[in-house]
């Protein structure tokens, strides 16, 4: 018999990044409450930015989180260049492509392996997995070395990059160091195989509601993540600089998190969305393996949001050799390194500006918007973060989990709550910091 | 031997540092194999509720809240470990206390700030006794390899107290000032191996200052490159504003 009563309060929720909980209420069959709360300890980042120079945007920016540190430097760099009118040249574009795309894959396994693996696999968290499914984790901690390892040569490390600033790269990688990064990618591959055939045959919940997927849109050919407008499976089609049209934040008191909301009450963003918008423009190889896995848009099932970023791990990791087999016969131009703080000497004329970074993050599309006045000093900042556009998603998505698994124990019932949620990857320290499932 | 039961907890932070010891790669597998560890919540959602030989803080304490918490820990723990530039100088969650603290409450949250209780940013030693220290931002895992050897062989783990600039030299880099830009190498602890300098950047302080700069050097330096001071002590403030509060 189905349950009438329940209660559950997941209290501080575990492997997800950041501090949140889940709180469900259901009285005779109906629900009387389903939250998200956001409960992490709020860190005034755009109010610290004001009155910070332009120029130490993206090293502040990037501490918002240590997992998508490198995505936030990107969308910071962005709006800073907005702003004061740079425009970078293509081979920092490709950098910084490059990048983008070792965040992903660096970023998507830790969330398949380290965060999702443990619950298709029956356990509390990876650390019974080092003794029954050792092989797994030795390759997991592997490919995330490797992605590691990459970084480090690229940017001098991947928490919290150093050389990637405004207007360029303050080191740049010599050509010994390309060739170290192809080398450590292209042996990256018999890993991905077997990533691909592990995940390809676990099973993940039947679950499915119709919404609205946002991320970014092009013209050209690339599958867009450094830039491009904004789009939605709605149809909506805006510029990056209108981006307020796209979230319409908005402030619920049990969340530290901010939310956001376009065409329905509610949109998601991330992996499962930018399948869903640019499934064409995927590389052949990560098409093929997300037809290996009947994966196919438009995809309204959130717990596939994992094998979504499976795909994209593949894309990422095939985009990014390419990118460096292009390095190696095209080589690098060495005078377009850059001295860090050059405005100490006003090489870099600031303007009175406002500019706009729209990237897409792991997690999903992310905003960083500043105001510049006329010394270069930030009079104003906002960034929109990936998880605050996901979590009135998430609430709608409990809201409709919840009745249709009444019939099953409360245990059951938390676990897939707390599945669900993990499935978007939220990332809390971002928001402010994420979960724990209360049912009241 | 038993082996140390150990456990992570983050305050407000980013969670870059925890991120550091995924990093590691198979040899996290090495680190992991001489504790026992009973609670990491961003990892696992096993939880204890005795007692813990170490504990490893990530995080500033910036609210009441907090407080409690990191209370409750301290007295749970043999040995705690303050984990990170957020957790051993307050970090960048410091810059906060640059502000009234209702003024940017407003202006991140609006109408509705009051909802958003926030204090003084402290680091955790400002607030509970620290056995170790492990500056950075992010850790340098080198040095918080060495630390938890320390911490396995009951002896204390002295921070180096001797300017950026001399691991930076060491490794032939040229001296941003030369470049034409400030760096806070002079005054900040070394420990990192002038990681940011060795890639182009200058250093932002994140290790904490040393408990007695050469001031004196450090004025000339800046009269010799027409540097005004306001320019230091702001890029000090990103990371180390906590130093005001006693």
């Amino acid at each position: 018999m189905a349950i009438q009563n329940l209660n559950i309060n997941v209290e501080y929720l575990t492997r997800v990044e950041g501090h949140g909980n889940i709180v469900i209420n259901v009285k005779e069959g109906k629900i009387e409450t389903c939250k998200l709360e956001i409960v992490e300890a709020p860190r005034f980042f755009e109010g610290m930015l004001r009155g910070r120079s332009i120029f130490e945007a993206q090293h502040i920016t990037s501490r918002i989180c240590g997992i998508c540190a490198c995505g936030h430097t990107l969308a910071s760099i962005q709006a800073a260049e907005d702003a004061l009118g740079i425009i970078p040249t293509s081979q920092t574009i490709k950098l910084r492509k490059l990048l983008l795309d070792l965040e992903m894959l660096d970023s998507h396994l830790l969330h398949i392996y380290l965060l999702v693996a443990p619950d298709l696999l029956g356990v509390k968290s990876f650390v019974p997995l080092i003794n029954s499914h050792n092989e797994v984790v030795r390759r997991a901690l592997r490919m995330k070395k490797k992605c590691n390892d990459v970084c480090d040569i690229l940017v001098g490390r991947h928490v919290h990059p150093i050389s990637a600033i405004v207007g360029g790269f303050t080191k740049l990688p010599e050509e010994k160091d390309i060739e170290n990064m192809l080398g450590l990618l292209q042996g990256m591959r018999p890993d991905m195989e077997a990533t691909v055939e592990l995940f390809s045959k676990l099973k993940f919940p039947d679950f499915e509601r119709d919404t609205e997927y946002v991320g970014l849109v092009s013209d050209d050919d690339e599958y867009p993540l450094l830039s491009g407008d904004i789009g939605s499976t709605d149809n909506i089609r805006l510029s990056k600089h209108d981006y307020r049209k796209i979230t319409n934040e908005f402030i619920v008191p049990h969340s530290t998190a901010k939310r956001t909301k376009l065409s329905r009450e509610s949109y998601a963003v991330g992996a499962l969305a930018r399948f869903n918008l640019n499934y064409d423009k995927l590389l052949s190889e990560a098409r093929r393996v997300a037809e290996m896995i009947g994966l196919k848009p438009k995809c309204i099932n959130p717990f596939l949001n994992t094998a979504a970023q499976l795909v994209e791990c593949v894309h990422c990791l095939e985009h990014a050799i390419g990118i460096l087999e292009e390095f190696k016969k095209s080589k690098i131009n060495y005078d377009e390194e850059i001295v860090v703080g050059l405005n100490e000497n006003r090489k870099i004329p600031v303007i009175e500006g406002n500019g706009v970074g729209a990237v897409e993050v792991p997690r999903g599309i992310l905003f960083h918007n500043y105001q510049t006045d006329e010394k270069g000093c930030i009079s104003y900042a906002n960034c929109v973060i990936p998880t605050n556009q996901n979590t009135g998603n998430i609430e709608y998505d409990l809201k409709k989990l919840i009745p249709e698994i009444l019939d099953r124990n409360e245990e059951e019932i938390t676990l897939l709550s707390e599945m669900l949620v993990r499935a978007y990857d939220p990332c809390i320290s971002c928001s402010t910091h994420l979960l724990n499932i209360k049912f009241m | 031997m038993k082996k140390p039961k150990i456990a992570f907890f983050d305050f407000a932070c980013c969670e870059g540092c925890q991120l550091q010891v995924a990093n590691m790669g198979e040899g996290v597998l090495d680190v992991l194999a001489a504790f026992d560890v009973v609670e990491w919540r961003e990892v696992m959602s096993e939880k204890w509720d005795k007692k813990y030989d170490v504990a490893i803080i990530e995080g500033s304490i910036t609210d009441n809240h907090a407080v409690e918490r990191i209370t409750k820990i301290r007295k749970k723990a043999n040995i705690l470990i303050a984990y990170g530039s957020c957790a051993t100088i307050g970090g960048v969650n410091g810059m906060k206390n640059n502000f009234e603290l209702d003024d940017i409450r407003k202006y991140v949250y609006g109408e509705s700030y009051k909802f958003f209780p926030t204090e003084l940013t402290k680091a955790v030693h400002q607030v509970v006794k620290v056995d170790y220290f492990v500056n950075g931002c992010p850790v340098y895992i080198p040095e918080f390899v060495a630390i938890l050897k320390a911490v396995l062989q009951g002896i204390p783990y002295y921070v180096p107290d001797y300017a950026v600039c001399v691991e930076c030299k060491l490794n032939e880099n040229i001296c941003m000032y030369d470049k034409g830009v400030t760096c806070l190498g002079p005054v900040t602890r070394a420990g990192c191996n002038s990681w940011c300098i060795n890639n182009g950047n200058i250093c932002y302080g994140c290790r904490g200052m040393l408990s007695n700069p050469n001031e004196k050097s450090a004025r000339d330096v800046l009269a010799k490159y027409n540097i005004p001071i306001e320019l230091i002590i702001n890029k000090m403030n990103m990371y180390n504003k906590c130093r005001e509060i006693i």
